[in-house]
């Protein structure tokens, strides 16, 4: 049995009137991993923008859990974003403070944890990681695949029932991609509920339970990936999977 | 001795020894060739100066070596109010520099008042000459005659600087605050941090490290203007050299006077221009931008 985590309704953005969500629809159940797929400039970052609140919206809902509404004037945005982590593409880690210290503000602030069991679990995930030794470095030390890892780890800490990755591997030299989906990949296996906007075919093929090809600022097409990458339908897919094959 | 060259791939760093020879003559010799050019230049200088008219009659009244023994000591005595000016002034200003600039940042319509107090406060304060505050602020106030209110003129001559610096060092956390990239606060929104703890734990701490330079450099000028107090009349050093000059028509306590900024000055610029190289060397860690 399944359950809905995520309902996104007919959702509507423009950035001065260059509409880039144009009643976008998307579900999203529990344990699912789901794949956004696009060019550039499609909309996948501004919807994954839009799920945590950190973009407001211009028309349609945004549902967590089926009853908390993203998109209410009235909802507790701090709250919503304390059960969905995010992860960006140019890791945005604090520069001013030690990898220990990114991961243990938000569940220190945030959670109201205690110090001693915040390092503890901020511990374990970085060994969890291959990140051992890092913890009194600052992110200036670390490589990219380092930085993301520790992003993910700085995510995860807050306990999160959804993850949102926005293109984590674009910014990273090709030979750091792997441990950052190696990542991603045990999330997965660990039943994390996942959206990730990526241009890793191969990875979305393996991991995805579905996988959505956005195009101007809709879902023009989505299924499991043997269906979208085998026997994509939409003219535009097929269009978009030939030219990333070449 | 013989010359041990590593394998190739040997995880050592290994320089050539003759290349390495090369190099240090080189750069003896370039600094050799520096010294020599330098010194013929303050040769010209000296020479063409002393060859100047007028330049005995300067020598008397602006170099004389009696007038600078006899003035200094008490030059320098006066110059400790100076530096008291400073460290009182300098610590007032961070706190109505920061407090302004966070009050400017504030969004919310509650907090109108205070940015409109705020902006108001650094658009007079940055357009009125320090020098007219100072004598608008030690005349102006004890002329009123209110109860309770000090009628010390280094207590106003102090007020004015800190109101006046304050205005520049509030746009200097304002520009600060500004160079924080809009991803990091992203990054703290989505970990469920409130605005607050947003600005204070993320933003405020890169910010306060982004200006530490132009900082030292407002705090290096603050030093020089406190002399600007003299116009009200208390003995710092500018004054104290007033009056030394005045009653032997000898100018040499002025350029003691100068001598003495310059010394505590210039350490000053030197670690300005140490935090500069460092945080440029700091500044881009922490991800792409």
């Amino acid at each position: 049995m399944t359950t809905t985590l995520l309902g996104v309704n007919g959702v509507w953005k423009s950035f001065d009137d260059h509409p880039v969500l144009r009643g976008i629809d998307l579900t999203v159940e529990r344990h699912q991993a789901v794949v956004l797929i696009g060019a550039s400039g499609s909309g996948k970052s501004t919807l994954l923008r839009c799920i945590n609140g950190l973009e407001t919206v211009d028309a349609g809902s945004i549902f967590l859990d089926g009853d908390v509404e993203v998109t209410s004037f009235d909802t507790d945005l701090d709250a919503v974003r304390r059960r969905v982590g995010m992860v960006f593409q140019s890791y945005n880690l604090f520069p001013h403070m030690t990898v220990l210290e990114n991961i243990v503000l938000g569940p220190q602030k945030v959670l109201g944890r205690q110090r001693r069991e915040s390092v503890e679990i901020a511990r374990g995930l970085l060994t969890r990681f291959g990140l051992d030794g890092k913890a009194s470095e600052y992110p200036d030390r670390l490589s990219g695949g380092q930085a993301q890892r520790v992003a993910i780890v700085r995510a995860l800490a807050m306990e999160p029932e959804l993850m949102l990755f926005d293109e984590i591997t674009s910014a990273l030299d090709p030979l750091l991609v792997g441990e950052v989906l190696d990542a991603v990949r045990e999330l997965k296996t660990a039943g994390l509920t996942l959206v990730m906007a990526t241009h890793e075919m191969t990875f979305a093929r393996d991991v995805a339970d579905r996988v959505c090809f956005l195009h101007d600022g809709i879902v023009l097409e989505q299924g499991p990936p043997e269906q979208v990458f085998g026997h994509p339908q939409q003219a535009q897919t097929q269009l978009f999977l030939s030219r990333l094959a070449r | 001795m013989s010359i041990v060259v590593p394998a190739p791939g040997a995880a050592v760093a290994y320089v050539d020894p003759a290349r390495r020879a090369r190099v240090r003559a080189r750069a003896r010799r370039d600094a050799l060739r520096g010294m020599v050019s330098l010194l013929a230049f303050v040769v010209v200088i000296s020479v063409v100066v002393s060859l100047t008219p007028g330049w005995p009659a300067v020598r008397e009244t602006f170099f004389n070596g009696q007038e600078f023994i006899a003035t200094f000591p008490g030059l320098l005595k006066a110059f400790w109010l100076n530096v008291r000016i400073f460290l009182i002034a300098e610590p007032l200003i961070l706190v109505v520099g920061l407090l302004v600039a966070l009050a400017r940042t504030l969004k919310s319509p509650l907090f109108l008042p205070a940015r409109v107090v705020a902006t108001l406060y650094v658009d007079i304060f940055r357009g009125v000459p320090t020098i007219l505050v100072i004598f608008l602020l030690g005349f102006g106030v004890p002329a009123l005659r209110l109860q309770g209110m000090p009628k010390d003129a280094v207590f106003w001559g102090t007020a004015a600087l800190v109101l006046s610096y304050g205005a520049y060092v509030a746009e200097v956390f304002r520009a600060g605050i500004d160079s924080v990239h809009p991803s990091q606060r992203m990054a703290a929104r989505s970990l469920g941090l409130s605005l607050l703890q947003t600005n204070r734990y993320v933003v405020l701490p890169q910010a306060v490290r982004n200006v530490v330079p132009p900082l030292l450099n407002d705090f290096i000028s603050l030093q020089k203007d406190t002399a600007l107090v003299a116009v009200l009349g208390p003995i710092e050093v500018l004054r104290r050299a007033q009056i030394d000059a005045s009653s032997t028509f000898n100018y040499t306590p002025y350029v003691g006077a100068a001598l003495i900024f310059i010394a505590l000055t210039i350490p000053m610029t030197r670690f300005a221009d140490w935090t500069q190289s460092r945080s440029r060397s700091r500044r881009r860690a922490g991800g792409v931008s």
